[in-house]
């Protein structure tokens, strides 16, 4: 076997297994292990940030003595007097009662965003939160500019990232093969992975960096133009809220894609670098 | 092609162990390495010596934070930490309505000197409407009015070994066992000199309002606001942060936050 690109290269089938290629490069491969461990922590001290001031506005600032709130957790009481976790999302109130505005046990509730077991550390501690946070986004910014660079020289970007318009024309084929669980093993990323990994990787990635340094009083007075891009601090704000749940949806789907896909060989390509694709007649692929 | 054909019952149980690695991510298990002056701790902290680093080389000395329009004052500016101090020192000036004030500057200057209320009001004064991000998250726009620091600083005349600014502050913070400990807070000299920090003594065109400070408040722009000492009794310049408080160099930062709150 000869080592050419991530997932260009074939070499010649073994008896009816079918050919074991090197599908992600070292670059590839130690970037997503530093994201994965990073994103873990960035996560949790997130949420332990946000449980400092568990509310999300649109705009500049924070409305007190006006409403630009969009999301909030918190305990209220209702009529009845009993307390109860609230979380209202653009003007519609819904009872969480147990996980958001109220969680812990129920002689001893405790009133925050998220509860313990979703935050780092596990009680009311925005220090150390915004120390774990600040430290693991270092290596998540570093990890992602590595990957950004070799994969624009090596054209990892171009041909396996990057949909192409054959990708997009078989996107509903390749909807409606996920949609009954059959996946196409030939080392190569069809339309619909192409796409996710596009948006996280070029999208979701570069705008949660970018949201964060907006919130930098510093960086304000450095860059004040991230400010008119995201429409003020407090949106800039929410909007790395909503890429933080994107890519909590998008590890669901990655886990249960890696588990349907075969655990041993996607983890192997993702550890080793080597991948084995499908028994033969995998020369007609999808993509 | 072969297709990789998955029957409920597999998929179900391999959701399932997915699943059971979630509780996992409950985060007492990092409680104890995390916690107070663990090594972990601090060295996880030693990226905000990055961050601090990084920012110095990429935002000059004086590069202003964005200034707001008239329009967007639309709330007062909310209070937080401290917002009525019961210190008897600070009662009785509350009392004579700040008429017996004295701002005083000292530690590594030529020319100790301090000043009356009336006479820094008299001073060139600088106003400008910017926003006070809080480090919980949130954000207020309001206008200040004060004397830029830097004048203060240059009729004292900072001797060349003074390194950062020290303001000790009438409020108490109450940490219980511990009792009573007077807030204060330091910044560098690059920020002091900043052309936007400013002894504020004016919100929203009216005299600073005990909740927000009176009489006398700093205002550091590119920074959090915990970093904006309220109720200054007195500016000292200093070579090391070390002899003050826990040695960190601030009410918050002996607590755990970072020295520098530019982000």
């Amino acid at each position: 076997m000869t080592i050419t690109d991530d997932i260009e290269s074939r070499s010649p089938p073994k008896h009816d297994d079918g050919a074991v290629i090197y599908r992600h490069r070292i670059a590839t491969r130690v970037t997503h292990w530093t994201w994965a461990i990073a994103l873990f922590f960035l996560l949790l001290s997130g949420l332990q940030i946000f449980n400092a001031h568990p509310t999300l506005y649109i705009g500049q600032q924070s409305g007190f003595e006006f409403d630009n709130s969009v999301l909030s957790m918190r305990a209220l009481q209702a009529a009845d007097g009993t307390v109860g976790g609230y979380t209202t999302v653009r003007g519609h109130t819904f009872d969480t009662t147990g996980v958001l505005g109220m969680s812990g046990p129920a002689g001893d509730p405790a009133y925050r965003g998220f509860p313990a077991w979703a935050t780092l550390p596990s009680y009311q501690d925005l220090a150390t939160g915004r120390v774990v946070h600040f430290f693991f986004a270092w290596f998540f910014s570093a990890a992602f500019l590595i990957w950004f660079v070799s994969s624009l020289i090596s054209g990892h970007l171009r041909r396996d990232i990057l949909p192409s318009m054959a990708d997009i024309k078989t996107l509903p084929r390749s909807i409606a093969d996920h949609l009954r669980f059959r996946f196409h093993h030939d080392g190569r990323y069809n339309g619909l992975q192409k796409l996710a990994y596009a948006g996280v990787l070029l999208v979701i990635f570069p705008l949660i960096i970018a949201t964060g340094l907006t919130m930098s009083p510093g960086m304000n007075a450095a860059w004040p133009w991230l400010l008119d891009i995201f429409g003020g601090r407090q949106t800039a704000r929410t909007i790395h809220f909503l890429c933080m749940a994107a890519l909590v949806i998008f590890f669901v789907i990655h886990i249960v894609m890696v588990l349907a896909a075969g655990p041993l060989n996607e983890m192997r390509s993702i550890v080793t670098g080597w991948y084995r694709t499908d028994k033969q007649k995998n020369e007609e692929h999808s993509a | 092609m072969t297709r990789f054909i998955i029957n409920r019952r597999k998929f179900l149980t391999m959701a399932g162990v997915a699943a059971s690695a979630i509780p996992l991510s409950g985060c007492d298990a990092f409680d104890s390495m995390l916690s107070g002056q663990s090594r972990v701790r601090e060295f996880l902290a030693s990226a905000n010596g990055l961050t601090y680093r990084a920012h110095r080389a990429l935002i000059g000395a004086d590069t202003l934070v964005p200034e707001f329009a008239a329009s967007e004052i639309r709330q007062g500016q909310r209070p937080n930490g401290s917002t009525d101090p019961t210190d008897t020192d600070y009662l009785a000036l509350k009392d004579a309505a700040f008429a017996n004030y004295w701002l005083t500057v000292g530690g590594l200057v030529e020319k100790p000197v301090s000043f009356s209320l009336d006479e820094l009001r008299n001073m060139p004064a600088r106003t400008q409407i910017t926003r006070h991000d809080c480090v919980e998250g949130w954000s207020c726009i309001a206008k200040w009015t004060g004397v830029p620091l830097r004048q203060i600083l240059d009729e004292a005349k900072v001797k060349p070994e003074a390194r950062f600014v020290v303001f000790q502050c009438y409020d108490t913070m109450n940490l219980g066992l511990q009792g009573a400990v007077p807030y204060y807070e330091s910044i560098d000299l690059i920020d002091a000199r900043h052309p936007q920090t400013i002894l504020a003594y004016g919100n929203n065109d009216k005299p600073l309002a005990v909740a927000n400070g009176a009489p006398l408040r700093v205002r550091v722009e590119r920074q959090l606001g915990y970093k904006m000492a309220k109720y200054i009794k007195g500016i000292e310049l200093v070579s090391s942060l070390a002899p003050f408080g826990g040695g960190k160099g601030g009410f918050w930062e002996d607590l755990g936050y970072d020295w520098y709150g530019g982000i």
